[in-house]
């Protein structure tokens, strides 16, 4: 009992530092903004409560029309990155002279500062001069310049594809970490009993790595309904609003038109989205961390 | 014999290696060509590929359009050094409690720590701002290292207690049995064993931060000589006619330092996602 109870005492010693850190940076800010979205708090001297004021107002000027926008966008996102990635990662593994090589290829957009690869993103939109645009009519798919950014469908999914392009070498390495760790034996039972490629890779393959899939896309799902950084870079939220997500916006009314109280009120809702996200993730990763114990 | 492919299968996976990688490397392809071209050629219709006239001028030119860049550089270096050192000294305890003693609430806290990656980037950054201007840390360094530091903690913890959890009880035991104190079995036996994970903790809050330093630079640092690379090239875009080449230069110069260390340290990155993502 009293070797127990010290070493309690000695844990919450080693955990005190990082429990006040985050105590400090992350849980009473998350405070401060509900309580911030309660006033009108702004760039005048005056502080008011307002009560529900605020949520009132965001649900009157279409809020619903942003909420589902930034659930398509991040729908869309995950999946591609997660179909490209499995994709991936499969090839990747194929024991063909060179694999080495081409895994250390697949790092770059993961490594360098998110927004210089953004940068490059919009160079090749760039509908007068950039890549993709001149591509497309070197080829005779489209007729004149294609200004991706200009239009809100087209800048909607330019947007997607540069963010599944940052996120596709997490996804890919995951997964193919996932693959490495299946049993060989299991491969080779499967060989000698006449078991072709595809039906391994059916089989074994995609079942086994299954649960990685599920955590990898939890952890990315979250990312990239918090993402800032690309749209903010290449359109702003424009044009008129149609790469507008969540995050985008909180950021506009808070930082664009200084409605700090407001802002935090949409920051409110979309804590509450990430907390729906939140119950699921937790659920698989105390399945996950309970088979790491074993 | 079950690695043996035929040969349509082995052009088959080249082709598909070779499309995977071509949307993962083009921008940097084309970013590299852009650099080499004269602005003339960039503005003028239709594309091309391949730079006429290329040469390597703007590399020598961004230094004087972009007189701060070597200051740039390092402090997106020097910020996610400075956090990673931060966190690290924070996840070294926490992982190793988290990993070996038992206790009640070890569980939530894990799941508490985690609970922290929710709330990254944007999420909390009016009542960040609000705090950094009351303790004035506005447009100094901390207001990018304060955050930063906070969002790596939950993924550095839980790399390295899923790499401690795989270290032999038996050592630490031993020492316990001989009468050395907690701290001292914590210092001299567990530390040593775990540098490994340390490492691949280290390399990857490294990462995250290099990565994402934008947002907090951004929003709460205005002051030129504090700024990271990503925040000084986003410079670019305020003028008249956005110099593409001397943009791509910059940002080539710019991330060489950070790719260079990286290929060699890169089979700890990956050892990180291992650790990380499959059960042992």
């Amino acid at each position: 009992m009293n070797v127990n109870r010290s070493a309690a005492i000695f844990a919450w010693m080693l955990l005190a530092p990082a429990l006040i850190y985050v105590i400090a940076i992350v849980a009473y800010p998350l405070v401060d903004t509900i309580l911030l979205s309660f006033t009108d708090t702004a760039l005048k001297k005056s502080v008011n409560w307002v009560g529900w004021d605020n949520y009132v107002r965001i649900f009157k000027s279409g809020f619903e029309v942003i909420i589902l926008r930034t659930i398509v966008w991040t729908f869309f996102s995950v999946s591609i990155k997660m179909i490209i990635g499995v994709c991936g990662a499969t090839l990747l593994n194929a024991a063909v002279p060179g694999r080495a090589i081409f895994r250390v290829l697949t790092m770059p957009p993961w490594i360098v500062p998110m927004a210089i690869g953004i940068f490059m993103w919009g160079w090749m939109y760039n509908g007068q001069f950039g890549m993709i645009s001149g591509l497309l009519q070197r080829f005779g798919l489209v007729d004149g310049p294609v200004a991706f950014l200009a239009y809100g469908s087209t800048a909607f999914w330019a947007t997607i594809f540069t963010d599944v392009w940052i996120g596709v070498p997490l996804v890919t390495l995951y997964m193919l970490a996932a693959i490495q760790s299946i049993p060989k034996d299991l491969y080779e039972a499967a060989w000698v009993d006449g078991a072709s490629r595809l039906y391994r890779l059916r089989r074994i393959t995609l079942p086994l790595i299954t649960p990685s899939l599920i955590t990898i896309s939890m952890i990315s799902l979250i990312s990239t309904f918090n993402s800032f950084d690309i749209i903010w870079i290449l359109t702003r939220g424009g044009p008129s609003g149609e790469t507008t997500t969540m995050i985008i916006d909180t950021y506009k009314t808070a930082f664009g038109s200084y409605k700090y109280g407001e802002g935090s009120a949409r920051v409110v809702l979309v804590a509450i989205c990430l907390s729906i996200f939140c119950f699921f993730y937790f659920r698989i990763v105390n399945k996950l961390s309970a088979s790491q114990e074993r | 014999m079950i690695d043996k492919y035929t040969w349509y299968e082995k052009i088959g996976i080249y082709l598909g290696i070779f499309v995977f990688l071509s949307f993962v490397l083009s921008p940097f392809v084309e970013g590299f060509l852009v650099s080499l071209k004269p602005l003339a050629q960039l503005f003028s219709s239709p594309y091309s590929f391949w730079p006429k006239n290329g040469s390597f001028d703007a590399y020598f030119t961004i230094w004087q359009t972009v007189p701060l860049l070597w200051l740039y550089i390092l402090n997106g270096i020097f910020i996610a050094g400075v956090c990673t050192f931060l966190g690290l000294l924070m996840i070294i305890p926490a992982a190793y409690a988290l990993a070996r003693i038992e206790f009640r609430g070890r569980g939530a806290t894990l799941s508490g720590f985690l609970m922290v990656n929710m709330f990254s980037g944007a999420v909390l950054l009016i009542p960040l701002y609000r705090l950094m201007r009351e303790t004035g840390m506005l447009n100094t360094y901390f207001a990018m290292i304060v955050p930063g530091t906070a969002f790596i903690l939950g993924t550095g913890i839980w790399l390295l207690r899923a790499y401690m959890l795989r270290i032999p009880r038996e050592l630490e035991e031993a020492a316990f049995a001989d009468g050395a104190s907690r701290f001292y079995t914590f210092r001299r036996v567990v530390l040593p064993l775990a540098m490994p994970g340390i490492l691949i903790a280290g390399i990857n809050c490294f990462l995250s931060v290099y990565a994402q330093q934008f947002i907090y630079a951004l929003t709460f640092n205005s002051k030129s000589e504090f700024m990271p690379l990503s925040i000084g090239l986003f410079a670019f875009f305020g003028r008249q006619e956005v110099a593409w080449n001397e943009l791509m230069a910059a940002s080539f110069v710019g991330i060489t330092p950070v790719m260079i260390i990286f290929f060699f340290l890169q089979k700890y990155l990956v050892a990180g996602l291992t650790a990380g993502a499959v059960k042992s």
